[in-house]
């Protein structure tokens, strides 16, 4: 198979990191549902897995899970961009391994050892205890190093090849702060105003801003792919959402800065600039229904098309719309650090990245040869996993406005007003029907999984073009 | 020739890039300089040789900490190189067993426990946990409880067993004593200490 590829050493190894991006999204998953059966019944696992073990495995993994795919996105598109293979792709290949060995190892730990004594050894060996880099200081370098090679197969190409398009550009640009801001994973200052001060420059400038512009990267390389829009227009659409994204988002880090000890101006300069976030956002949306409109809604991809107008209106409406609700500071007093952040956060992170699978559809439809990818098996998984996440996102937003109410508003965040918040009917009931799209969104990953691995192999019915549903493939 | 698709979005994006890093660079200066321990928000390690509370602020409209007379912690007045070595070793402890994993401080961690940042001055130690564990000060309650959580369940998410050592769990309590000094423009609202009636 791999011989037909354009770029068969880039594109195999692409195909690698999606593979094992696949499944790290099911450990994000199956981790994700514990911990929601927890909030049911706590005493579900306890004391063996506790809740804490759960929550990293599910959000460290994630992180892991979205780092692989865009590295597999930017071998898979990247090539065609230059011209030519990659360079550096031994290197690449051994990282690779080593990358999954790491979590692999870092997994067993966070499962078996959990936790350490009070000493710069156990931050090195076991659990550095952070939000989101709780990776090991030893597991942190190997990301380092891991990231650094991504960066040099880049550049290094790029230097090679004296090609460098106005998307390549902007990918560059962005993969160095990415590398640099990951190296504040490992200090642990005892000053936690100043910890979370520059913890945040990691977090936010990823989550909201490198990792933005990636995405809107690989957006824009698969729009002409997909749809052959011109490149003229998608470098202009780039830079516009560059421009906004970095507009508004390098000082909306404001907005993280409220109530950590930071000055008071952070309220009025945060408060303003993560209002305007979501105006990047909104672009995308439109640029995503012109097309749709422009292609009257048929492609050969049914579920890459699908996925990526998914991936426009969830960034939209989980990151812009859900964030705006609870980013100005005479709200976020009473949301911020409730269930209502976990609402936004999941919704955020969906629909900021679920992206990803459509580079994966699009990237297995070259790989088997299809002509069309269609039927009814990708949209059951579309189905169930954004249903799912909806449902999740308003059950968890219904049981954080009970707490914001109760515990925050009324009861002065005490210990006594957060237990009776979290047992208002309002946050029991949001709390288990979270669980009940948990399981529906579990559902849809299997069916995803499964429609990943058999798409394009199966022989479908009909075909909407009117054609073979799918090349013969030998 | 910047007039032109798609380079004069490019500029746009370069310039707006410039500028937004030009007012962060300026912010972060003074902001470090406001949240270093001694500055504007932030109190010295020794803050918990102190009394603290947390009081509403008539005239800027927002609960502010308060820092009284000398309270010894644990029997014990710090100088300025013990009390930092003691919080140093409060956030090691915290971070080794990913506290915030459940909880959150200012807001920040995960929301399956409560916040801590004024767990300190939280009245449950006196209402709830001094009378369970038979202890007559707030900070022996707390240390009492870090260490053997499992004996004093008082909900049904239970705290687990993280085997503090007594010194660990009493470098948590400094820890906490300290971080309920940080000015944070009035997070959380509306929070009663027991001397303030609080439950």
């Amino acid at each position: 198979m791999q011989e037909r590829l354009s770029f068969p050493e880039s594109q195999s190894l692409a195909l690698k990191y999606f593979t094992v991006s696949v499944v790290l999204f099911g450990i994000v998953v199956v981790a994700g549902l514990l911990a929601a059966i927890d909030y049911v019944h706590p005493q579900f696992l306890y004391p063996a897995l506790p809740f804490s073990i759960l929550k990293i495995l599910h959000i460290d993994v994630l992180i892991i899970w979205i780092l692989m795919a865009f590295m597999g996105a930017l071998f898979w598109l990247l090539p065609a961009e230059y011209g030519r293979e990659l360079v550096g792709l031994k290197l690449a290949n051994i990282i690779f391994w080593i990358f999954c060995a790491t979590v692999l190892v870092v997994a067993a730990i966070f499962v078996f050892v959990q936790v350490g004594p009070g000493t710069e050894k156990t931050l090195w060996l076991v659990n550095q205890g952070r939000k989101y880099v709780e990776e090991p200081r030893w597991a942190a370098i190997i990301v380092a190093i891991g990231v650094a090679v991504f960066v040099y197969n880049i550049v290094g190409t790029a230097i090679a090849s004296k090609r460098v398009t106005g998307v390549v550009w902007v990918v560059i640009l962005n993969l160095v702060p990415l590398f640099f801001l990951y190296l504040i994973a490992f200090p642990a200052p005892t000053n936690i105003s100043v910890d979370q001060f520059w913890w945040w420059w990691l977090v936010h400038f990823w989550v909201e801003a490198t990792w933005e512009v990636m995405i809107g990267s690989i957006v824009a390389l698969v729009l002409m792919r997909l749809m052959g829009t011109s490149r003229r227009i998608v470098e202009t659409w780039l830079y516009i959402e560059v421009a906004l994204v970095l507009a508004t988002g390098v000082l909306g880090i404001g907005h993280h800065y409220f109530w950590m000890g930071a000055p008071a101006y952070w309220l009025g300069i945060g408060g303003f600039f993560s209002a305007l976030e979501p105006l990047p956002l909104l672009g995308m949306v439109v640029h995503a229904v012109y097309d749709a409109g422009e292609h009257h809604m048929k492609m050969t991809n049914e579920p890459a098309f699908y996925w990526m107008m998914a991936e426009a209106f969830g960034n939209f409406i989980g990151a812009g719309i859900f964030g705006f609700m609870i980013t100005l500071p005479q709200i976020n007093l009473f949301a911020h650090g409730t269930q209502w952040t976990a609402s936004h956060g999941h919704f955020a992170m969906w629909g900021a990245y679920c992206g990803v699978i459509s580079v994966i559809y699009l990237a297995l439809q070259d790989h088997r040869r299809a002509a069309l990818f269609a039927g009814a098996t990708w949209k059951w998984g579309f189905a169930l996993l954004n249903g799912g996440m909806i449902g999740m996102v308003g059950s968890l937003m219904m049981a954080g406005m009970a707490q914001a109410f109760y515990e925050r508003a009324i009861g002065g965040s005490t210990f006594n007003a957060f237990v009776s918040a979290s047992s208002s009917p309002w946050f029991i009931e949001g709390l288990g029907m979270r669980l009940v799209f948990a399981i529906v969104f579990t559902a849809g990953y299997v069916v995803l999984a499964y429609d990943l691995l058999t798409i394009g192999k199966r022989v479908l019915e009909t075909s909407r073009a009117g054609g073979p549903a799918r090349a013969p493939a030998e | 020739m910047f007039a032109r698709d798609p380079l004069f979005w490019r500029a746009g994006a370069v310039s707006s890039l410039i500028v937004t890093l030009v007012v962060l660079a300026m912010l972060t200066t003074d902001t470090l300089r406001v949240i270093t321990a001694g500055g504007q928000n932030v109190p010295t390690y020794t803050v918990i040789n102190h009394q603290i509370g947390y009081e509403y602020v008539t005239d800027r409209n927002e609960y502010m900490p308060t820092i009284g007379g000398q309270e010894p912690l644990f029997g014990k007045i710090y100088s300025p190189a013990q009390a930092e070595a003691l919080v140093r070793h409060g956030k090691l402890v915290i971070q080794s067993r990913a506290c915030l994993d459940c909880h959150t401080m200012f807001g920040t961690g995960a929301y399956y426990a409560p916040d801590l940042t004024k767990a300190w001055l939280d009245p449950a130690w006196e209402h709830l946990w001094m009378p369970m564990t038979g202890t007559h000060t707030r900070a022996d309650a707390i240390a009492a409880f870090l260490q053997h959580p499992e004996q004093y369940p008082t909900w049904t998410r239970e705290m687990p067993n993280l085997h503090l050592t007594l010194d660990e769990a009493q470098a948590v309590v400094a820890y906490l004593k300290w971080v309920s000094a940080v000015n944070t423009n009035g997070f959380p609202y509306g929070f009663k200490t027991a001397a303030a009636g609080g439950t």
